[in-house]
């Protein structure tokens, strides 16, 4: 799968649990919770759809490396390869 | 069976925690002992002799707290429709007019829009201006979800920061009325959590009231497939070696590595007896009278147009057991009409919430019960009437519940609404796999109990159970 793929595959679920945010002009080095309204909570649900829909497991600990798109394609792609 | 979760309790945070797990495909089944769902907050209805048919009512919405506009973020509201995956509309809330806090020569107007209890309290207690500001900062900055905090008395902390009484008495009537388990007093985070829901963000209604909140609830738990049982009494929980590991309905054993009870914490204790060597939390002693008045028309906006009125006519605000049956020196009167888009046509609704001594109440024998509760009646129906003048509405129908019905319907020990003094903030007990949400955790009200259901099912149901 390619970064462009697994960068989607967060956008997407980005876009799902919070429907309101506007996902289209992201900077993938700055923090998604600087420029999205999302809490803790919503990381959470990130983590879980990941699990849910990809099989992808995020344990705790790994959380922070979800920060930005770029650090979660740099995180996640070796778990979707 | 066996599950992955037990949810006792279909009250607003059973329902919401079951959301949350069936949304991860836990196998969640939620045990109700009523036939219906709702708990503190659910519905009835009553034959209408005039026109036939029934009148619907609600059990205790007033107002929903936490008010947002569509769209507006990171609030206690706009987190619970992300985490539930539900849409703004779906509530078709209606906004309050206004409330006022009224207190003998003095009232206080709060609204939507937090400018107008500024300007209330700066016109009608200017020297006490700064100091009411700075409560305001501190309660901004303050970290009221933080799990880890103790009890700390918000009256010493409010006078720390404000000198005149009055101003203290006023601010904390609708703060404890709308959710202090703790007589007189409550926690200082407990204070903030109110502070912000009331003051900063405010009051509406769904249209359809809380059927409204609790069909959305019951539909997204049936799209997710999630088991909802009605008349299933959890009548004890198991625990092998300080763990719990399922429960007994009507001889039935039920099996999960984890339980969420919404049922309170010392109710909790009663069906686990393990639990109950370890804690004895103590049951609240604030409980209450509703009076819930049909007139044949409504309250005209000259005789009387703000929403709630939280009404007190001593000098102090006194927030504790009545004496004698019902204090009707103070209580808060609730004008549903008075939400905006409702119509003006058709009959009108009044409810009047005073506070009950569970005791005496218990104590009534059955034919002194129904006078006692008749004298609630006249004594609400006549402050309805003092505090809309000039309304000359027929009564049609009233009713009356005291803190045993409450007992009866809820099975919340003394009928206590807002649950045990001692609260488990992070839900945890000392038998592990055994949580409590809702009330007991700290948070009530039908928001604050549904964004507990959701955070302690997060912890305990989806992140514990990681890995
Ligand atoms: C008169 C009144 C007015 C109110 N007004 C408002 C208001 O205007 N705004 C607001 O936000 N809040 C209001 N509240 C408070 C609000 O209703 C509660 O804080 C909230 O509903 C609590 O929800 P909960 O899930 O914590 O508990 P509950 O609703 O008590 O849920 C617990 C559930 O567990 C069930 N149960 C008990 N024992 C068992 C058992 N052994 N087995 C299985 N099930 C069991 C009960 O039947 C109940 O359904 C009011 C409450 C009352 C009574």
């Amino acid at each position: 799968m390619t970064s462009a793929n697994v960068r989607q595959i967060v956008i997407d679920i980005i876009s799902d649990i919070a429907p309101d945010e506007d996902v289209t002009n992201l900077d993938d080095k700055v923090s998604l919770r600087e420029q999205l309204d999302l809490d803790s909570m919503d990381f959470l649900d990130i983590v879980m759809e990941l699990r849910k829909r990809h099989k992808v497991e995020v344990p705790q600990e790994d959380y922070p490396k979800l920060a930005t798109l770029e650090s979660c394609v740099v995180y996640l792609s070796p778990k979707f390869a | 069976m066996s599950y992955d979760a037990i949810v006792i309790g279909a009250g607003m945070s059973g329902l919401a925690a079951g959301i949350r797990l069936a949304m991860f495909d836990k196998k969640v089944v939620i045990l109700e002992k009523h036939s219906i769902p709702g708990g503190l907050n659910s519905y009835y209805q009553r034959r209408n002799f005039q026109k036939g048919g029934v009148r619907q009512f609600d059990v205790g919405l007033h107002a929903l707290t936490n008010f947002i506009k569509k769209g507006e973020k990171g609030k206690p509201f706009s987190k619970l429709l992300k985490q539930l995956r539900l849409s703004y509309d779906d509530f078709k809330l209606c906004p309050q007019t206004y409330s006022k806090i009224v207190f003998p020569n003095i009232e206080l107007k709060f609204s939507n829009d937090f400018e107008l209890l500024c300007s209330e309290v700066v016109e009608k207690f200017p020297k006490e201006k700064d100091h009411f500001f700075n409560l305001v900062e501190k309660v901004k900055s303050f970290n009221e979800l933080d799990l880890g905090l103790g009890y700390q008395s918000s009256r010493e902390v409010l006078k720390t920061l404000i000198s005149d009484d009055l101003l203290i008495e006023m601010l904390i009537c609708p703060l404890l009325i709308y959710g202090s388990a703790w007589e007189d007093d409550m926690d200082f985070a407990q204070f903030v959590i109110m502070f912000k829901s009331l003051y900063f963000e405010g009051f509406s209604r769904p249209q359809g009231g809380v059927r409204t909140i609790i069909s959305l609830l019951m539909k997204k738990l049936e799209e997710l497939g999630a088991e909802v049982r009605f008349k299933a009494s959890v009548n004890s929980i198991i625990t092998r070696d300080g763990r719990a590991v399922g429960v007994d309905v009507g001889g039935e054993e039920i099996l999960a590595p984890v339980i969420l009870s919404s049922i309170g914490y010392p109710e909790t204790c009663r069906l686990t007896p393990e639990l109950a060597d370890k804690v004895s939390p103590r049951v609240g002693a604030m409980t209450f009278l509703e009076s819930i008045f049909v007139f044949d028309k409504k309250i005209l906006p000259a005789q009387n147009d703000s929403t709630i009125i939280f009404y007190n006519n001593n000098k102090k605000y006194n927030y504790r057991p009545a004496i004698n049956y019902f204090d009707e020196s103070s209580a808060v009167v609730c004008f549903p009409d008075n939400y905006e888009m409702n119509q003006s046509q058709g009959e009108g609704t009044v409810r009047v919430t005073y506070m009950a001594n569970y005791q005496q109440w218990r104590d009534l024998e059955r034919n002194h019960y129904e006078d006692k509760k008749e004298l609630v009646g006249q004594s609400a129906l006549n402050l309805v009437k003092k505090l809309s003048p000039g309304f000359e509405g027929e009564l049609l129908f009233k009713d009356i519940f005291s803190p045993l019905t409450i007992e009866r319907y809820t099975w919340h020990l003394n009928g206590t609404v807002y649950g045990s003094i001692d609260k488990t903030r992070d839900g945890s007990t000392p038998i592990s796999g055994l949580y409590i949400i809702g009330t007991d955790q700290g948070f009530l009200g039908i928001v604050g109990s549904i964004l507990s259901g959701i955070s302690l099912a997060n912890l305990h149901g989806l992140m514990g159970a990681e890995g």
